[in-house]
C-alpha cells in the first residue's frame, strides 16, 4: 500500500490518487465498513431525533468546560478501543507467527499480517494509546474536575479551551484518515531516526503521524497553559494553595511539565518535517545530520510526558481512596511535595530509554541513579494512600476497587523499573518484551485512576451513577484480562523476544503466547460488560444525590448533581482543606446561598471547531503535498483568528431570577438540557 | 462588567462578590505562561544548536564564522533595540492616552522591526546564493532554523501591530485592545530578548573562532 510522496503529483491533488486506497485488503475495508455504518447509524439518528441542532448549539460550539471535559472524554474512550484492537491484531499475529512451520494467511509468509502493515499497527497503537487516548482522558477529567474542586465558573480561558480540544479531535481524525486513504507510519510511534527520513521512508505514513502529533501536541500545550491559570488565578475566595485538593496539586505539576516538554517535542517533529518537505540534514545519514540529536530531544519529551499522564492518575487516587475511606488523606504536604519531585526528576531521566546507544559507563550510571531516585516520592505516595485505608471505613464502590488494582499494578510496574533501571540489567533486556510488559502495567495504573475517576465522577456530570453490578463484572474480567495479557510478557522478555516482532522463531513459547492471546480474550468479555453497564446505567438512571457515594469531601460535592451549567449558584466561601466535609462535621453542608447575584457567562461560538477542522484539511493536504490546499487551510485559520479578534462579543448575564428558577430545578440546567437563546451582552466598555 | 454587588453580602459559606476577577490580569499570566513555552521552543534550538556546531556536522561547508556578517549583527541589534523602546514608548503614550502617540510609536517600532527583517533576509539570501542554503549541510540547517524561527516571530509581531493599529483607531482603549497591547509588548520584548541569546550565541561565540 506504500503510497511514494517521489511518485507521481499533480497540481490539484498533489499525491492523491485512487491507488492510496487500501481496497485490496480485507482488514482495512471490513474496518471501512464498520466505521461508515457506525457513522450512519450515528448521524442518521441525530437527523432522526431532530437533534442536529442540538448537537451543534449545546456540544460541537460549546465552550463549558464540563462538556468540552466530556467530549475529551467520548473521545478518549473511542480511541481506546481503536488502539486495544490494534493491540489485539498484533498478539494475534505473534501467535500465529510463531515457529517456522506456522502458516501464513492472507499474503503473509507467517500469520494474517506482512511485516510491512504489522509495522503499522504497533505505530498506530503506540500514536493512538498516548495521544488520542490516554491524553485526552486525562485532560478530560481535569477540565471537568478542577473548574469545580476550586470554585470557578469555568477555565481561565474558555476560548482556548474548546481550540484546545477540536486540535486534538483534528489530530485523531488524521489517524482515522490514514487508515482508509493512503498508511500510516511504520516507523514506530517514537519515530526512529534515520528510518523516517525522506530516502528510507518516502511513504506518507510518517507525514500522517508526524501532523497527528504536531496537532495534539499543540492542543495539549494551550491546555496547560489554560489550566495552569485557572489553578492560579480563578481558585475560589479562601482556597489558599494549601487548602487546594491534591487532585489539583498534581494536575499543576502535570501541566507545568505538559507546558514546558511539549515546546520540545514540537521543536524535534518540526526539524523533522523541515528534513522530509524542504531537504534539510538534521536527523539524516549524511551531511552532518545527528539522529541522536532527534532521540535525545524526543524523550527530554518523552519521559516527563510519562510523568504527565502518571501524575494525574496518582491525583485522582488521592481523590478517591479517601472518600472511600471516609477519612482525611493522609500526609497531604508529602503528596504535595512527592507531586513536585515526581514532576522535577522526570525531566533529569531521559536518557535511560537508551542505555544501550553507548554514552559510556558515566552518563548511563547518572542516569541510572536519577532514574532510581523516581522511586522515592512515588513510594511516599503509594505509603500515604495505604496510611489513608490503615483503620478507614473502607468502602468497596467500584472506583474504590480500580484504585486499589491500581496501587496494585503500582508496585508491579515500578519494582519492574526499579529493575530496568539499572543499565546493566537494561542491557539483558533492553527492547523486549519484559520493557514492553513494565510500561503496560504503569500505562495500567493510569488506565485504573482513569476507569475509577470515570465512574466516580460520572454522577456528578450526568445526575445517575453507572450500574455498579456490570461495574464490578468489568473491573473483574478487565483485571483477570490485564494479568493474563502481561504477566507472560515479561517471561517472554527473559526467553529472548525483542519488541515490535511480526515472527516468533521458537515455537517453544506457544504455551505463553496462547495464555496471552486469552487474555485478550477476556478483555473483549470485559468490553462486553463495558457496554452493558453503560446501557443498563443509560436505560435506568437513576438519580443520584448532589453528595453522590454520601462521604464526599471536596467542593464539586457541594453544587447539583447533575452539576448545573454555570457550576455553582453562589461561589461557595473555601473555609478548609477538604470543604465539603469541613461543612460535614459543622452541619452546614445543606445550608443553601439566601440571594443570588446576576453570573456573566461566554457565550458559545463555532469559531474552535472551525479552527480544528481547518487544522484537520491542513495536516491531510500537506500530507499529501497539496501545497494549494495547505496554504488555503493555513490563511484560513489565520484570517479567521483576526476576525474573531474584532468580535466583541462579551458573553451573556444569567439574571438573578433565572438563577433562583434553575436552582429549583436542576435538571433544567444539566449539561444535558439545551438551553435557551439569552441576550448577548454587547457593549464595550472604556477603561 | 456593569454588575452591582453591593447588595449581596459575603458570608462564611458564599461569597457573591467573588465573580469580579480582573480579565487583563488573567490574559497577561495566561500569555507569561505561552511565553514560557516559546521560550522552550528557543532552548530545544538553541541546544540543537550547540550540538550541530561542529566541523564534522558542516560537512565541509561553512561554520559560523562563514555564515554570518559581524557587523550586521550588531546593527541589527540596535535596530530592534530601537523598536523595543518605540514600542515601549508608546505604551507610555497609552498610559498617558495619548492615542496619536501611540499609533506613532508603533509604526516606528514596525518600520525598524521591517528594517531588521530586511537586512536578516538579505544576509541569509546571499548565503543561500553561494550555494551555502539550509539544505548545504547540518549546521546550515540549524543556522538557518533559528534566524527564521526569530524570523518568524517578527513577521507575527509585525502582523500584530497592523491589526492592533486598526482596533486602536475602531474600538479606542477597550479593555480588549489594552490587554493585547499590553501583551504585545511583553512579546516584542521577548523575541528581541532571543535576538540579543542569537547574536551573543551565533554571532559573537560563532565569530570569534
Amino acid at each position: 500500500m506504500q503510497v511514494a510522496v517521489d511518485g507521481p503529483w499533480s497540481p490539484l491533488l498533489g499525491r492523491l490518487s485512487l491507488a492510496a486506497i487500501p481496497y485490496d485488503n480485507p482488514i482495512l475495508v471490513t474496518t471501512f465498513a464498520i466505521v461508515v455504518v457506525l457513522a450512519a447509524v450515528i448521524v442518521g439518528a441525530a437527523f432522526y431525533f431532530g437533534k442536529v441542532g442540538y448537537i451543534w448549539r449545546e456540544w460541537i460550539t460549546t465552550v463549558d468546560h464540563k462538556k468540552i471535559g466530556v467530549m475529551y472524554i467520548i473521545l478518549g474512550l473511542v480511541m481506546l478501543f481503536r488502539g486495544f484492537m490494534d493491540g489485539a491484531m498484533m498478539r494475534t499475529q505473534q501467535l500465529l507467527a510463531d515457529g517456522p512451520a506456522s502458516p501464513g494467511y492472507l499474503g503473509a509468509q507467517h500469520g494474517y499480517l506482512p511485516p510491512y502493515h504489522f509495522d503499522q499497527i504497533y505505530t498506530a497503537h503506540g500514536t493512538l494509546m498516548l495521544f488520542f487516548a490516554a491524553t485526552p482522558l486525562v485532560a478530560g477529567l481535569g477540565n471537568i474536575i478542577i473548574p469545580l474542586q476550586i470554585g470557578a465558573r469555568d477555565m481561565a480561558f474558555p476560548y482556548l479551551n474548546a481550540t484546545s480540544l477540536w486540535l486534538t479531535m483534528a489530530g485523531a481524525a488524521l489517524c482515522m484518515i490514514s487508515l482508509f486513504v493512503g498508511e500510516f507510519s511504520n516507523a514506530t510511534w517514537v519515530g526512529l531516526m534515520p528510518f523516517s527520513e525522506m530516502p528510507f521512508n518516502p511513504g506518507v505514513g510518517v507525514d500522517y503521524w508526524m501532523w497527528a502529533f504536531q496537532l495534539s501536541s499543540l492542543g495539549t500545550t494551550f491546555n496547560a497553559i489554560n489550566m495552569i491559570a485557572t489553578i492560579v488565578k480563578m481558585r475560589a475566595p479562601g482556597m489558599s494553595w494549601f487548602r487546594m485538593p491534591v487532585y489539583c496539586w498534581s494536575s499543576l505539576t502535570t501541566n507545568i511539565i505538559g507546558l514546558t516538554i511539549f515546546p520540545v517535542v514540537t521543536v524535534a517533529l518540526t526539524m523533522l518535517g523541515i528534513d522530509r518537505y524542504f531537504g534539510t540534514h538534521f536527523f539524516t545519514a549524511g551531511y552532518g545530520g545527528n539522529f541522536m540529536l532527534y532521540i535525545n530531544l524526543f524523550w527530554i519529551w518523552g519521559h516527563p510526558e510519562v510523568y504527565f499522564l502518571m501524575l494525574p492518575a496518582f491525583g485522582l487516587f488521592s481523590e478517591i481512596v479517601p472518600t472511600f475511606s471516609n477519612k482525611a488523606l493522609f500526609g497531604y504536604a508529602t503528596m504535595v511535595a512527592a507531586s513536585f519531585s515526581i514532576g522535577g526528576i522526570g525531566w533529569v531521566v531521559w536518557a535511560h530509554h537508551f542505555f544501550t546507544m553507548g554514552m559510556g559507563p558515566q552518563l548511563n550510571g547518572y542516569f541510572s541513579a536519577a532514574t532510581m531516585i523516581v522511586g522515592i516520592p512515588t513510594g511516599v505516595k503509594a505509603f500515604n494512600w495505604l496510611f489513608t485505608m490503615y483503620r478507614g471505613r473502607i468502602t468497596f464502590a467500584t472506583p474504590m476497587l480500580w484504585a486499589i488494582i491500581g496501587l496494585v499494578l503500582l508496585l508491579v510496574g515500578g519494582l519492574t523499573g526499579m529493575m530496568l533501571s539499572a543499565s546493566v540489567f537494561d542491557y539483558t533486556v533492553h527492547d523486549s518484551l519484559f520493557v514492553v510488559a513494565h510500561f503496560h502495567c504503569m500505562v495500567l495504573v493510569i488506565g485504573s485512576a482513569l476507569f475509577a475517576a470515570v465512574t466516580y465522577w460520572w454522577p456528578k456530570v450526568f445526575g445517575f451513577k453507572l450500574d455498579e453490578v456490570n461495574g464490578r463484572l468489568y473491573y473483574f474480567t478487565f483485571v483477570v484480562a490485564s494479568l493474563l495479557v502481561f504477566v507472560p510478557l515479561f517471561y517472554l522478555g527473559f526467553a529472548g523476544v525483542t519488541r515490535r516482532l511480526d515472527y516468533i522463531y521458537n515455537p517453544d513459547l506457544k504455551s505463553l503466547l496462547w495464555v496471552s492471546e486469552g487474555g485478550i480474550g477476556v478483555y473483549f468479555i470485559s468490553l462486553f460488560f463495558f457496554l452493558k453497564m453503560l446501557y443498563i446505567s443509560l436505560r435506568d438512571q437513576i438519580p443520584a444525590a448532589s453528595d453522590s457515594w454520601g462521604t464526599g469531601r471536596t467542593l464539586e460535592w457541594l453544587t447539583h448533581t447533575p452539576v448545573p451549567f454555570y457550576n455553582f449558584a453562589v461561589t461557595p466561601q473555601i473555609n478548609s482543606r477538604d470543604e465539603l466535609a469541613w461543612r460535614k462535621a459543622n452541619g452546614v453542608e445543606n445550608v443553601q446561598p439566601t440571594q443570588y447575584v446576576p453570573i456573566h457567562l461566554p457565550n458559545s461560538t463555532a469559531v474552535p471547531f472551525l479552527i480544528g477542522a481547518l487544522s484537520a484539511v491542513f495536516g491531510f493536504a500537506i500530507t499529501w503535498r497539496i501545497w494549494w490546499l495547505s496554504i488555503a487551510s493555513l490563511a484560513a485559520i489565520v484570517i479567521i483568528i483576526i476576525i474573531r479578534s474584532f468580535d466583541k462579543n462579551e458573553g451573556y448575564v444569567l439574571s438573578a431570577e433565572e438563577i433562583a428558577r434553575l436552582e429549583s430545578r436542576p435538571d433544567l440546567a444539566s449539561i444535558i438540557a439545551e438551553q435557551p437563546k439569552r441576550s448577548s451582552l454587547a457593549h464595550v466598555e472604556a477603561i | 462588567m456593569a454588575t452591582n454587588y453591593a447588595k449581596a453580602e459575603p458570608s462564611a459559606l458564599w461569597n457573591p462578590s467573588a465573580d469580579e476577577h480582573d480579565p487583563i490580569s488573567a490574559r497577561t499570566y495566561g500569555f507569561w505562561l505561552y511565553l514560557l513555552s516559546d521560550a522552550l521552543i528557543f532552548t530545544s534550538l538553541f541546544a540543537s544548536y550547540a550540538v550541530l556546531d561542529n566541523p564534522s556536522n558542516a560537512a565541509g561547508g561553512p561554520l559560523a564564522a562563514g555564515a554570518i556578517n559581524v557587523s550586521h549583527g550588531l546593527l541589527q541589534t540596535f535596530i530592534i533595540l530601537a523598536s523595543v523602546l518605540a514600542y515601549s514608548l508608546a505604551t507610555v503614550s497609552m498610559k498617558n492616552g495619548n492615542k496619536a502617540g501611540l499609533t506613532l510609536g508603533i509604526i516606528l517600532a514596525m518600520v525598524l522591526g521591517g528594517a531588521f527583517l530586511y537586512i536578516s533576509g538579505a544576509d541569509l539570501w546571499a548565503l543561500a546564493a553561494q550555494g551555502n542554503g539550509p539544505t548545504r549541510s547540518a549546521f546550515l540547517s540549524i543556522f538557518f532554523t533559528l534566524l527564521l524561527t526569530h524570523g518568524l516571530h517578527i513577521v507575527i509581531g509585525l502582523l500584530w501591530m497592523v491589526i492592533m493599529l486598526v482596533q486602536i483607531s475602531v474600538f479606542g482603549f477597550t479593555k480588549d485592545v489594552v490587554g493585547r497591547l499590553l501583551n504585545l509588548r511583553l512579546f516584542w520584548q521577548f523575541q528581541a530578548t532571543i535576538w540579543v541569546c542569537v547574536y551573543f550565541y551565533v554571532y559573537l561565540l560563532g565569530g570569534a573562532v
